[in-house]
């Protein structure tokens, strides 16, 4: 059985973070599996937890205007969900759902916060992988509303 | 001038419909048989001008199988008022083609190494023929990948094709779209951030994309970026085809002419053109 260091080596998002920082981080994680279906985090929630996929899906979702909840964008193997457990003040902004049995390493918030204050390359690392995450979700969902599928005008 | 049956190429030939499926909600693809009893051979890539009579003719992109005799496929998505009447004739209808024209994939050329198609919406359709060229000759080609991004689940094309491909051919079929709602159980994303993770190899890898132009310039960088040589990544790009050989100018894109010297093009030639606005 591998343990989370193990795991957290293996997660492309951690990539080239260190030996020495995976052992900080790992103390903040525990290994979670959830059922399809399950919720990881629901928005306006506090935002105490940052989620490691290891296998499975999870949507990322909002409720619409009419009807059921839209799904904004799916999180997959190697992927993370969830950055508000490090931008004030904390609060989720939307749904995740595991849409298959998800196995993901789940991360305290506040432990990582904790770690981060005491260690600016940690800081550093950590916030420059986020940044890439959001950088590419933002890029998703500007040219997603070019609506580039739509019929020309 | 004429064409292999003989044929002036601005004359349309005469094909009956034989069959019309709907494929989406303004998507169809028709079965054409030709009443002069020759097949129209094509190659991947290529397309033909679609005549309905008393009405007008447009470039229409060939969807059908090129190793295996058969009606022409045609898929057409009803965006204006010739291709409506295209999508509403009915067996026995008889509409013009002309063509096929222009220049294809060139699949045979990635024989050997890894092939990833990239399609965005209707663009599946144009790229359907490559993917069916790969599968009739599987063996000549190593990791096949086909990443494909549509606007909701309910505009998916060929959905019955994705599952042969998959199931019977080995290919990694990866299907994203744009707006999804929960029972979707799928990917919801763009199709470009499929690439990062369709585990080819850079050096013996060919792309083909089609699908809206901003979607095909930011999946060539992609392939560029993890280290796809430019001339292995080609693009069918689309423009105002209207003779089909190269005389009337309407598809014009600076050197080229896209319905004689594309629509296919490598993304050698095109990079420099593509961040032009001014094109």
């Amino acid at each position: 059985m591998q343990s989370i260091e193990q795991y957290l080596e293996e997660h492309p998002f951690f990539e080239g973070l260190g030996e020495e920082s995976l052992t900080l981080i790992a103390g903040c994680a525990r290994n979670i599996h959830v059922p399809a279906g399950a919720f990881l985090l629901r928005a306006g929630e506090q935002a105490d937890t940052f989620y490691a996929i290891r296998h499975g899906r999870v949507a990322i979702e909002l409720g619409g205007p009419a009807g059921g909840p839209v799904v904004l964008d799916s999180v997959h193997d190697g992927e993370i969900v969830g950055w508000s457990w490090l931008i004030p003040p904390h609060r989720w902004k939307f749904d995740a759902r595991a849409s298959e049995p998800t196995s993901a390493v789940a991360f305290d918030g506040a432990c990582l916060r904790g770690k981060c204050e005491s260690d600016t390359a940690l800081a550093y690392g950590l916030l420059l992988r986020v940044a890439q995450v959001m950088d590419r979700r933002l890029q998703s969902a500007r040219v997603r509303l070019l609506d580039m599928y739509g019929v020309s005008p | 001038m004429t064409d292999a049956v003989g044929q002036a190429p601005m004359l349309p030939r005469l094909f009956s419909v034989t069959r019309s499926r709907q494929d989406t909600t303004d998507t169809y693809t028709l079965e054409l048989q030709p009443l002069d009893g020759f097949p129209l051979v094509f190659e991947s890539g290529q397309f033909t001008m679609l005549h309905a009579f008393g009405v007008g003719e447009v470039p229409i992109s060939i969807s059908g199988d090129p190793t295996t005799p058969g009606p022409l496929k045609q898929t057409i998505r009803d965006v204006g008022s010739v291709t409506r009447a295209l999508v509403a004739a009915q067996p026995g209808t008889v509409l013009g083609v002309r063509g096929p024209f222009g220049a294809g994939w060139n699949v045979a050329a990635a024989a050997g190494g890894d092939v990833v198609f990239v399609a965005g919406g209707i663009g599946l359709a144009p790229l359907r023929p490559a993917i069916l060229e790969v599968c009739a000759r599987r063996e000549d080609y190593r990791r096949v990948v086909l990443l494909y991004g549509s606007r909701t689940p309910a505009d998916i094309l060929f959905q019955d094709s994705l599952d042969t491909w998959r199931r019977d051919f080995g290919l990694d079929v990866q299907v994203t779209v744009d707006n999804g709602q929960r029972d979707w159980h799928g990917r919801v994303g763009l199709v470009t951030h499929l690439i990062a993770h369709a585990g080819f190899d850079p050096q013996q890898t060919t792309a083909l994309i089609c699908g809206p132009e901003v979607m095909m310039r930011y999946a060539a960088t992609a392939f560029l970026d993890r280290g796809v040589r430019p001339s292995n990544v080609r693009l069918s790009l689309e423009r105002n085809m209207r003779c089909g050989v190269g005389l009337c100018g309407h598809c014009q894109y600076r050197e080229f002419f896209l319905c004689v010297d594309g629509p296919v093009l490598d993304y050698a030639r095109l990079e420099p053109l593509m961040a032009r606005r001014e094109l």
